[in-house]
C-alpha cells in the first residue's frame, strides 16, 4: 500500500497537478482577447507588465493594499494559511528525505518545530476562516458547500500529517491517509477553485494590465491598490 | 417568439420607432410588454459561448466568496449592509446562474437580471479594486447589460438612448443644424461681453478639437459659451466639428455595443476630417470613458487609442493653469471650504486623480478631500445611467446616501463636480436630502476667478 501511494499514485497526482496548472495557464492566456477585454495587451506590453507586477506585488504583500488593511484580522489569517500551505509541504524534512530516496533530489529543509508551528497555524487559521464564514452575514450569503469542501481538502493533509507525526493511534493508517489527502489536494488544485493557486496570478496580472494600459496607467502614477 | 411592439429584441434605427417609444409615457406599455417577451435561449447561449472567455469565466469560477468586496460597494453600505447587495452575490446570482444554466432561463429571471444590473450596480468598478483576485464585478455587470440588451431586456430610457445614438449620433435628438445653430447663437449672445468671441466650426488643423455632451447644446447652452470664453481667454486655436461632436454614450450604459461603435466612429471621423492636433472633451466622465478609453476597442483600433491624443477637460484646465494661459486672480480664489467629486469614469478608470488636485491647488484656499477619495472614491450614486431611469429612481435615491455622508463629513458647502452624471446626482441628493450644499462644474467657477487680459476686456462706450 505504502509503495503504491508513494509510487504510481504519487506520480499520477504530480502529473495531474503540473499538467493541470500548465493547461490552466495556457487556456487563460489563449482566452484573452484584446478587443473583447478591451485592453491593448500587445502594443503596450511595457505598461502592461508594469501594471501586472504592481497588481501582483501589492497584493502579495501582507497589508500592502487598502483592502488588506481594511480587514486586518482576515488578512492575517489568509497570509498565515497560505504561507503554511506552501512552505510546509515543500520544505518538510520528511518529504525531502522521501524525495531524495525516490527521485534523487531534495530541497532545503526547515526544522521540525518550525514545521509543527506552520501546520498548527494552518489549522487554526482555517478554523477561524470557517467561523468567519458562518458568523458574517455578508460572507455567509455567498458561501456554498464547495467553499467548505475546499478548505477541508486543503487542510486535511495537515491534520492527518500532524496526527501521523505524533503517532497518535495507528501510524501506518494515518500516514497513508495523509499521503492520500496530499495527493487529493494536488489533484484538486487544477480541477477546482483551488486553481487560484495559479489563476490568482493570471487574474491579477490581467487586471493590472487593464489598469496599466487602459485605465490610466499610461497617464498617471498607476493605481494605488 | 413573443415580441412586443415597443419592447422587443430589435434595435431602434428609425425615427418612427423612436417616436413611438417616446410617446409611451414612462414606458408603461413598454414594461407591460416586457412581461411577455420571450427569451431566445439559443441565441443567448451562443453569444455567451463566443464572448464569455477566460477573464470573465475565471472571475466567476475562482471567486472564493471571501466577502471583501462587500464594503467596497456603496449600494451595500447605503442599504444598511444588506447581504443581497454584496457584489459577489449580485453577480453570482445573475451572470453566474446564466452560465450555470447555459442560458436556459425564463422571462422572470431576465427581468431580475435587468433589475440587478441597473438598480444594484452602477458599474463603478470600485469592488474590483478591493478583491484579492481582481474580480471586477462592474465589468461583469456591464457585460451582462449587453446580454440583456440583445434579448430586449433593457430599461425604457436605455432603449431610447441607444436609439438616439443610432439615429442622431447623439444621446438626444440634436441634429447637425441644431448643434451648429446653438454654437452660433451662443457666440453671438456672449460677443458683447467678450469681444471677438467665436465658436469656430469645422476649422481644419486646429490645435484643439472640442467635443461635448449633447445635454449642453440641448439644455445648458451656456456651458458651451463658457468653454468658448475660457478657450478665448487662454488664446487657444480651437474648433468644434459640425458632426461627431457628441462624446457621451447611453449605448454604453445600455450595452448596445453596435451603437457604441457607431457613436465613437462619428467622433473619430471628425478627427480624421479636420486633422486637429488633439481633442479635449467637456466636463463629463462617462463621455470621456466611452470615447477615449473604451471607444477605440469598439472601433477596432488595435493601439487602444483614439486617432489623435485625447484629453479630459480637467487635463486642459490643469495645463492652462500650469502654463499660465489661464491666470487665477488670487483675490478671487475660492475661500470657503470646497470639496471635489472624483468621477469613477475619469479618475478610477482613467487615472486623472493628480490632475484634479493640481487644479484645486490653483483655485481653492481650503480644499477638503472626501474620504475615501481619488481612485478609491465612491460612485456619486448616479453612474451607469442610473440618473435617467425612472423605474429605478427609488433605489438610486437610497444609493445617494453614501455620497451625501461623504460630502457632509468634509464640512464643505461647495462641491466641484466636473462630470455631468456626478453633477446631476449631487443636485438630486440636495433635492432629496436637503443638506444645504451647492455644486458646480469648473467652467463657471474659472470664469469668475480668472484674470482677463487687457485686450480681451469689453471696451466701455
Ligand atoms: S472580494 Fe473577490 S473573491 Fe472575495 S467574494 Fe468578492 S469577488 Fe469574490
Ligand atoms: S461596480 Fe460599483 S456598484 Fe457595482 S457592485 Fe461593484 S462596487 Fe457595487
Amino acid at each position: 500500500m505504502y509503495q503504491f501511494v508513494t509510487g504510481p499514485l504519487a506520480w499520477f497526482a504530480f502529473a495531474v497537478f503540473f499538467i493541470g496548472i500548465i493547461v490552466r495557464t495556457v487556456w487563460y492566456i489563449r482566452g484573452l482577447n484584446w478587443q473583447m477585454d478591451r485592453v491593448a495587451y500587445r502594443p503596450h506590453m511595457r505598461y502592461g507588465i508594469r501594471g501586472a507586477v504592481r497588481s501582483i506585488g501589492y497584493w502579495l504583500m501582507p497589508y500592502g493594499t487598502h483592502s488588506w488593511r481594511n480587514n486586518p484580522f482576515f488578512t492575517l489569517l489568509v497570509f498565515l494559511l497560505h504561507i503554511g500551505l506552501l512552505l510546509t509541504p515543500l520544505f518538510l524534512l520528511g518529504h525531502n528525505v522521501l524525495l531524495q530516496e525516490r527521485w534523487g533530489f531534495s530541497l532545503p529543509t526547515i526544522s521540525e518545530s518550525a514545521a509543527d508551528l506552520l501546520t498548527i497555524l494552518v489549522i487554526v487559521s482555517a478554523v477561524f476562516l470557517v467561523l468567519r464564514r458562518i458568523a458574517l452575514t455578508e460572507v455567509r450569503i455567498i458561501t456554498d458547500v464547495k467553499d467548505y469542501l475546499m478548505i477541508a481538502v486543503a487542510v486535511a493533509p495537515f491534520v492527518t500529517g500532524l496526527i501521523a507525526h505524533y503517532q497518535i493511534g495507528n501510524y501506518q493508517f494515518w500516514l497513508i491517509l495523509h499521503i492520500l489527502c496530499g495527493e487529493l489536494f494536488l489533484i484538486a488544485i487544477p480541477l477546482t477553485k483551488l486553481s487560484h493557486f495559479i489563476l490568482f496570478f493570471m487574474s491579477r496580472a490581467q487586471l493590472g494590465m487593464d489598469y496599466g494600459i487602459k485605465r490610466g496607467g499610461m497617464k498617471g502614477k498607476g493605481l494605488a491598490w | 417568439m413573443a415580441e412586443g411592439k415597443l419592447c422587443n429584441k430589435k434595435t431602434v434605427d428609425k425615427i418612427e420607432q423612436l417616436n413611438e417609444l417616446l410617446s409611451d409615457k414612462s414606458g408603461k406599455q413598454y414594461y407591460e410588454e416586457m412581461n411577455y417577451l420571450d427569451v431566445d435561449d439559443k441565441a443567448l447561449w451562443a453569444t455567451m459561448q463566443k464572448t464569455l472567455k477566460s477573464r470573465l469565466k475565471t472571475w466567476l469560477e475562482i471567486c472564493s466568496h471571501c466577502g471583501l468586496c462587500a464594503e467596497s460597494c456603496f449600494y451595500y453600505l447605503a442599504n444598511d449592509r444588506d447581504p443581497k447587495q454584496v457584489p459577489s452575490y449580485k453577480i453570482q446570482d445573475t451572470l453566474g446562474q446564466l452560465l450555470k444554466r447555459k442560458g436556459k432561463v425564463d422571462n422572470e429571471f431576465m427581468q431580475y437580471c435587468m433589475d440587478t444590473a441597473f438598480a444594484k450596480c452602477t458599474c463603478c468598478t470600485r469592488c474590483g479594486v478591493y478583491c484579492p483576485f481582481g474580480i471586477d464585478t462592474g465589468i461583469m455587470f456591464s457585460y451582462l447589460r449587453g446580454l440583456l440588451f440583445s434579448q430586449g431586456f433593457t430599461p425604457w430610457e436605455m432603449k431610447i438612448g441607444s436609439g438616439m445614438h443610432r439615429i442622431f449620433r447623439a444621446q438626444m435628438d440634436v441634429t447637425t443644424e441644431d448643434w451648429t445653430e446653438t454654437c452660433e447663437w451662443m457666440a453671438e449672445e456672449y460677443e458683447d461681453d467678450w469681444p471677438g468671441l467665436k465658436i469656430p466650426i469645422d476649422v481644419q488643423d486646429a490645435d484643439i478639437l472640442y467635443t461635448v455632451n449633447a445635454r449642453e447644446p440641448k439644455h445648458y447652452p451656456e456651458d458651451l459659451a463658457e468653454a468658448a470664453i475660457l478657450f478665448h481667454i487662454a488664446g487657444e486655436n480651437w474648433t468644434v466639428p459640425s458632426e461627431g461632436w457628441e462624446e457621451t454614450s447611453l449605448a454604453m450604459f445600455a450595452g448596445d455595443w453596435a451603437a457604441c461603435k457607431m457613436q465613437v466612429e462619428s467622433v473619430y471621423d471628425a478627427m480624421k476630417r479636420l486633422n486637429p492636433k488633439r481633442m479635449v472633451v467637456t466636463e463629463c466622465g462617462h463621455a470621456y470613458r466611452a470615447t477615449v478609453i473604451e471607444g477605440p476597442y469598439w472601433a477596432g483600433l488595435k493601439t487602444g487609442q483614439t486617432p489623435i491624443p485625447s484629453f479630459h477637460y480637467v487635463e486642459w484646465v490643469a495645463e492652462a493653469l500650469r502654463t499660465g494661459k489661464l491666470k487665477i486672480d488670487p483675490a478671487k480664489k475660492i475661500k470657503e471650504p470646497v470639496t471635489y467629486q472624483d468621477s469613477c469614469n475619469y479618475i478610477r478608470n482613467a487615472g486623472l486623480k493628480d490632475v484634479a488636485r493640481e487644479i484645486m491647488s490653483y483655485i481653492a484656499e481650503d480644499f477638503r478631500e472626501m474620504s475615501p477619495c481619488k481612485e478609491h472614491n465612491f460612485c456619486c450614486g448616479g453612474g451607469g445611467g442610473l440618473n435617467g431611469i425612472g423605474r429605478y429612481r427609488p433605489q438610486r435615491n437610497v444609493g445617494l446616501k453614501v455620497k451625501r455622508d461623504q460630502i457632509l463629513q468634509t464640512g464643505a458647502k461647495l462641491v466641484i463636480a466636473p462630470c455631468h452624471n456626478c453633477w446631476d446626482a449631487i443636485r438630486d441628493l440636495e433635492e432629496v436630502y436637503d443638506i444645504g450644499i451647492r455644486w458646480s462644474f469648473l467652467k463657471p467657477l474659472l470664469i469668475s476667478m480668472v484674470e482677463v487680459p487687457e485686450h480681451l476686456q469689453p471696451k466701455d462706450e
